[in-house]
């Protein structure tokens, strides 16, 4: 069995690998702060929000993208839906990526636009993985650390 | 004379074209040149000028010379009767020997000439040559022919000159032209490429140098040649006329003694055979020939033969008494000089006639009697003389006596005049006898030549070329060749006769000196300047190369700084990023279970660490700056803030050294201003660490902040603190500054500053000048190290054993951020008394409204002291200042006395009620006094310490005393007060309590606010994020669920809008709502229930897209970016939370 400040540290360190791999950013960190003793599976609560609203956005798009004359309007407003809340969880890379989205949308280019959801997609199932693994991960060292008798960091 | 103006033509000219060329650049070498030259110019042309001048002058003295004599000589023949009578009216007196007489001739022109003439008459009476040494000044022609002579000769010269001067101009031509030319060739060079243009330039200028050197020697070789050929005719010119003249001369004066023989041989005819019987006989004939001997000067003697026939020779004999004498015929030519009796001599042998001497001058009365017929020569002369009616010659021979040469003159006497036209048959037989004269030619020619000048320089031969082949000496000495030579042809008036004269200079011409100093004149310039213009060449190739060479060196300097520049860059980040692992793991490490001793160690290594990552990010710091790679931000700041925090980073370590440390901003200074905060305070901390580093345990640090505008405007300097700095500086007063050490005078830290006022900016409306200085009382910098104190990486004291720390990059960093900012710095100091440094900073100015929350938000307590009154008892002026600044900033009004006494004379004046707080420099505070004022003091009147650090001694009297007091640590910064303020002012405003501990939790606690995102996501964090602060969260997802629940009358004390949704966005939500809200107000209105206005705040992720003017457009409050910070939720939802 580690000790306390192992896995405290072990948790801290999982967490900015994220950071540092580009696939979160502070807001995520934010989310975490949110989360108390009032609200305890808060971040767990909005990242699987997250995770099924952004499965409907993707299908959404996907038909959008599939219709003869395609509503760019549309896609750009589920494109827009999709970013927001990407940047609410600190999913950076996918909201980067929608970024770029939102400009083929205006272009009407719909080759760009295809090209954006499959990058879209791509970093989507990565990001949800890593958080899924996160969660996971996380949820075993809270316990462990809770079972330790230590309490679990903040992150600066 | 020409010559001069000339001289001064040439150099007026030069000058001129120098002061032309004066302002070309390129051409300093030349002008140096030019002066060089003018230096070597002046003196050989004056020197040449003077030569030739004298040269010509003497030339003309001679010629007017000879001219003269030539006079003499023509004088002489054309008025020679006039002259005699004069000369002969004079000749009895012997005692005149020096005469002047002045003859005026009326001339038909009204011109008069007057002939002044100076006869010398010797003292012997025997010298006839009278008009030989007089000097006449002759009529009108000679004059003009001798004028015309001088002109001819001096327009000669003046060829001459014209020739040296041009030459000498070209010469001088030539250095401004080469000047231009080289100017020229460095503007092209400009253009071209360097190497290229200079290198053929070189080679052309060489090139034009040669031409130039070839030149100059060919013209000083044609000078020299030009030169000699003039000496040389005017020599021949010379020689010729003075030949001409003696010739002439010689031919007149013959001629003359011819004519007087003839005039003899007249009178003999006349007087001896025109009477019967003859008038004349030996003894007449010898004393008039004696007398009249002066008018035959060439004459040795006269004798008179007569014509004897035949049959007449007996009775002849008989008459006179003696037998006709033959010449001895062994030696024929000394029968008129032969000094022998003729009583000796053989009677004539019989001949067809003889020729009997009967009239002799006394000179020759030895040859009366002799025969001249018997003479061969004088036979052939006798013949020759009576068929022709004309002088004859004889050739020369030696006479006896003076054992000169000499030549015989015979005339034939006739009986009757005869006519022209006499055949010599009827000539022969009209003949009766004969007339001879000797001539002495040797003497003669003397005599003649003695009358002329210089008859040094030349030689006369006169020769007789009757036969060619063999030719006779007459007179002058064995010819010796001395190169020119005249021939001029004599006629004595016998045309079978021809004699010529040959003239010569005596000695060889001397070397023409003036052809070789001016030709050698101008080959010495050619070579000095053909030297100057080599060496400049050289030179300038030498330093073209050099140049080329050090622009080489140039480039690969600064490519070697740039490296440099971008390696330290690199190393610097490259050492942060592992560093920052380090200092990560220590600050683990320390976290886990360590013993004190390690966690002593690991801290040691923390502290270490972080002080290496200031140092690097200093050192990347410089290396951004110096690859410019640094851009300064433009957000809006707090200057005093700024200025806090550098102090309370400060403070500890000013504490502990006991300096004070205080900071002063002028009121005129606006609160905020738009800038890069953060490399503003860098600069600042670097200043004050600086002075912190220098200064030991007095003194003090003084950060004061002043417009520019207000310390360039001293006449009314608005601001009364600023005055007192100035002049506490100024006088060096030990007690007019913040410690009361003396500092040294800082303006002259801004005095060198180009741009101190901002007046020639371009809006003087949108950007101040801020002026910051750094006083301290540290250690100074020494004088010798002041001009490297911003250099990088320099220390003051860069000796291995210094004292002080640093890598020495600070300093230079902040210049370079003062550089950025558009500022200058500098500094001022004085070993042992201190340094003072100030820098400018341009600033945009904002205006302060929009941010007055954000000063609110920082110090929230600052409206609680507002209106509250002070008094700060402080012997020295300026801390009063510092301490009244600082109560300023929080709205307290404050007055300032100096002690204890005054203090209470002032409470007991006014209402001392009004006074709520009483602030005492610790170096104020005695016990005494101060014990006694504290208990006079109300309650409701709190003392305060200002301490520097904290002194356990008042504070432990004051305690025995049973009172309170509290004490404030320096150095003053607001929020240290406020804090202090806080916890001793009675908390008589509860709400202010209440709102020092008001957090974000406080402000939304219990609220019902209504969140309105089409976003699932979003909603959730929104929801959670308010909900963590104790708000109580509505969620809806479009804009019309929120309109229904937003229809008033509700119960949401706020509503925070998502701005982009689907069918409803968030300003179209507002809109509506706002309208509901305003028929709901009408309608309640009757009721007077109140204004219902539910605050609507906009959540966007695009801050720039959510300006305020579109949400106040549609009725919103304000905003907050998405996602939520904590702070600007904070702000955001204090406006009107606080407010409602």
């Amino acid at each position: 069995m580690a000790s306390v400040p192992q896995l405290q540290r072990q948790f801290i360190e999982y967490t900015t690998s994220l950071h540092n791999e580009g696939y979160l950013d502070d807001q995520f960190t934010q989310l975490q702060k949110l989360q108390d003793e009032s609200n305890p599976d808060f971040v767990v609560e909005v990242v699987s929000l997250y995770f099924e609203d952004s499965e409907k956005l993707l299908n959404n798009l996907a038909t959008a993208l599939q219709q003869k004359s395609v509503d760019y309007k549309q896609v750009d407003s589920h494109v827009h839906q999709f970013k927001g809340s990407s940047s609410s969880i600190g999913a950076q890379r996918v909201a980067s990526v929608c970024v770029h989205f939102r400009n083929f949308c205006e272009e009407k280019n719909l080759e760009g636009c295809l090209r954006c959801l499959q990058q879209v997609k791509q970093e989507y199932i990565l990001v949800r993985n890593k958080l899924e693994a996160l969660f996971r991960r996380m949820m075993q060292l809270e316990q462990q650390i809770l079972q330790a008798g230590g309490s679990i960091p903040m992150m600066e | 004379m020409s010559l001069n103006c000339k001289t001064s033509g040439l150099n007026g000219r030069l000058l001129t074209r120098s002061k032309m060329r004066k302002p070309l650049r390129g051409c300093n070498s030349g002008w140096k040149w030019k002066r060089l030259f003018l230096f070597v110019w002046v003196p050989v042309v004056i020197g040449f000028g003077l030569s030739l001048f004298s040269g010509v002058f003497r030339k003309k003295m001679e010629t007017c010379e000879d001219n003269s004599l030539v006079l003499v000589e023509q004088f002489n023949n054309v008025s020679k009767d006039l002259l005699h009578e004069v000369a002969s009216s004079f000749f009895e007196s012997d005692q005149i020997t020096t005469l002047n007489c002045t003859k005026q001739f009326g001339n038909g022109m009204s011109t008069k000439h007057e002939i002044s003439c100076t006869l010398k008459v010797p003292d012997h009476e025997h010298n006839a040559e009278l008009w030989g040494q007089c000097p006449v000044h002759d009529d009108k022609a000679p004059m003009v022919q001798s004028s015309s002579v001088h002109e001819k000769l001096a327009r000669d010269d003046n060829d001459v000159l014209k020739v040296c001067m041009w030459a000498l101009f070209i010469i001088a031509l030539c250095s401004p032209i080469r000047c231009l030319w080289m100017n020229r060739k460095g503007k092209m060079k400009k253009t071209e490429h360097a190497q290229s243009s200079s290198r053929s330039g070189g080679k052309w200028m060489k090139k034009l140098l040669v031409v130039f050197v070839l030149a100059g020697v060919s013209l000083s070789i044609w000078l020299f040649w030009y030169l000699n050929e003039g000496i040389q005719l005017r020599r021949e010119e010379t020689l010729e006329s003075m030949c001409d003249e003696r010739a002439r001369m010689l031919q007149d004066q013959f001629n003359v003694s011819m004519n007087h023989v003839h005039a003899l041989a007249i009178l003999v005819s006349t007087f001896y055979h025109g009477k019967q019987p003859p008038a004349i006989d030996q003894e007449t004939f010898g004393e008039y020939t004696e007398r009249t001997s002066f008018e035959r000067p060439l004459t040795s003697g006269v004798a008179y033969a007569l014509r004897v026939r035949h049959f007449e020779r007996e009775k002849f004999e008989k008459e006179h008494g003696w037998t006709i004498k033959k010449m001895e015929t062994e030696d024929q030519d000394q029968t008129l000089a032969q000094d022998c009796d003729p009583e000796n001599l053989d009677p004539s042998p019989v001949h067809d006639e003889y020729a009997p001497v009967i009239l002799s001058q006394d000179t020759v009365s030895h040859i009366v009697s002799i025969d001249m017929m018997s003479g061969k020569e004088d036979r052939e002369n006798i013949l020759r003389a009576r068929a022709s009616g004309k002088g004859v010659l004889t050739s020369p021979f030696k006479l006896l006596k003076s054992n000169h040469l000499g030549v015989v003159l015979t005339f034939a006497v006739y009986k009757t005049h005869l006519l022209p036209d006499t055949t010599p048959e009827q000539r022969i037989k009209a003949t009766v006898g004969y007339l001879g004269a000797s001539y002495d030619v040797p003497s003669l020619v003397d005599k003649l030549l003695h009358q002329l000048a210089s008859k040094q320089t030349i030689v006369v031969n006169v020769y007789d070329t009757t036969n060619v082949s063999a030719v006779i000496r007459m007179y002058g000495p064995e010819e010796i060749d001395t190169g020119l030579l005249h021939v001029n042809s004599l006629d004595f008036g016998d045309p079978a006769r021809k004699h010529e004269m040959h003239c010569r200079f005596k000695q060889r011409p001397s070397l023409p000196w003036t052809a070789i100093l001016a030709s050698g004149g101008v080959l010495i310039i050619t070579c000095l300047l053909g030297h100057i213009f080599y060496v400049a060449i050289n030179r300038i190739a030498t330093v073209e190369h050099d140049y080329r060479e050090m622009m080489k060196l140039k480039t690969r300097a600064e490519a070697a700084d740039v490296a440099k520049s971008q390696f330290l860059a690199t190393v610097s980040h490259e050492i942060r990023t592992p560093m920052n692992g380090v200092l990560g793991m220590l600050q683990m490490l320390m976290d886990t279970n360590l013993d004190a001793k390690q966690l002593d160690f690991a801290q040691t290594a923390h502290s270490s660490g972080k002080d290496l990552i200031k140092l690097i990010n200093e050192v990347l710091d410089q290396a951004k700056i110096e690859s410019g790679r640094l851009e300064l931000e433009a957000v809006p700041f707090e200057l005093r803030t700024i200025l806090d925090d550098v102090l309370s980073s400060f403070s500890t370590q000013s504490q502990e050294k006991q300096i004070e440390l205080a900071v002063y901003v002028s009121n005129q200074l606006p609160e905020i201003v738009v800038g890069d905060p953060v490399r503003f305070k860098k600069i600042i901390t670097n200043l004050v660490a600086n002075s912190h580093k220098f200064t030991h345990d007095r003194g003090h640090i003084f950060v004061s902040v002043h417009l520019a505008d207000e310390v360039t405007r001293e006449t009314d300097m608005k601001d009364d603190m600023l005055r007192r700095i100035l002049n506490g500086s100024k006088s060096n007063l030990a007690c007019d500054t913040l410690s009361g050490l003396p500092v040294v005078d800082r303006k002259k830290s801004w005095e060198n500053f180009e741009n101190l006022s901002c007046k020639d900016s371009i809006n003087e409306f949108e950007k101040i000048k801020i002026l910051v200085t750094v006083e301290d009382t540290g250690v100074g910098i020494p004088i010798d190290a002041q001009n490297r104190i911003f250099m990088p990486f320099m220390q003051a004291d860069s000796s291995p054993s210094r004292t002080y720390g640093g890598a020495g990059i600070g300093l230079s960093i902040s210049k370079r951020l003062v550089g950025l900012m558009d500022g200058e710095i500098g500094f001022v100091s004085e070993p042992g008394t201190g340094s003072t440094f100030s820098f400018t900073a341009v600033f945009m100015k904002k205006e302060t409204y929009s941010l007055d929350t954000v000063v609110q938000q920082c110090h929230p307590a600052i409206s609680e002291f507002r209106g509250l009154r002070a008094l700060v008892i402080d012997r020295k002026d300026i801390r009063a200042g510092v301490t009244r600044y600082h109560l300023q900033r929080m709205g307290i009004s404050v007055e300032i006395t100096s002690d204890f006494d005054s203090a209470r004379s002032f409470l007991s004046d006014s209402d001392s009620s009004d006074f709520a707080i009483i602030l005492v420099d610790q170096e104020v505070w005695d016990m005494e006094s101060g014990l006694a004022f504290l208990r006079g003091l109300k309650s409701s009147t709190k003392l305060f310490v200002l301490a520097n650090p904290i002194s356990p001694t008042i504070n432990d009297e004051i305690k025995s005393a049973n009172l309170t007091a509290t004490f404030v640590e320096k150095p003053l910064r607001l929020s240290a007060l406020i804090s202090c303020f806080q916890e001793t002012l009675p908390a008589g405003n509860n709400r202010v309590v209440a709102r020092k501990q008001s957090t974000l939790g406080d402000l939304l606690r219990d609220k019902r606010i209504l969140v309105v995102d089409d976003n699932i996501v979003n909603r959730r964090v929104a929801e959670g994020a308010l909900k963590k602060y104790g708000a109580i969260v509505t969620c809806v997802d479009s804009g019309k669920a929120a309109l229904e629940r937003l229809k008033p009358p509700h119960s949401f004390h706020a509503c925070f809008m998502d701005l982009q949704m689907p069918e409803m966005d968030g300003f179209e939500a507002t809109r509506q709502i706002r309208r509901l809200e305003s028929t709901f107000n009408i309608e309640i209105k009757s009721a007077e229930v109140g204004h219902w206005h539910t605050p609507i705040l906009a959540m966007t992720a695009d801050v720039i897209q959510a300006t305020d003017e579109e949400c106040t457009k549609c009725g919103m409050d304000g905003f907050v970016s998405k996602p939520f910070e904590e702070e600007q939720l904070y702000s955001a939802a204090a406006c009107f939370f606080e407010s409602g």
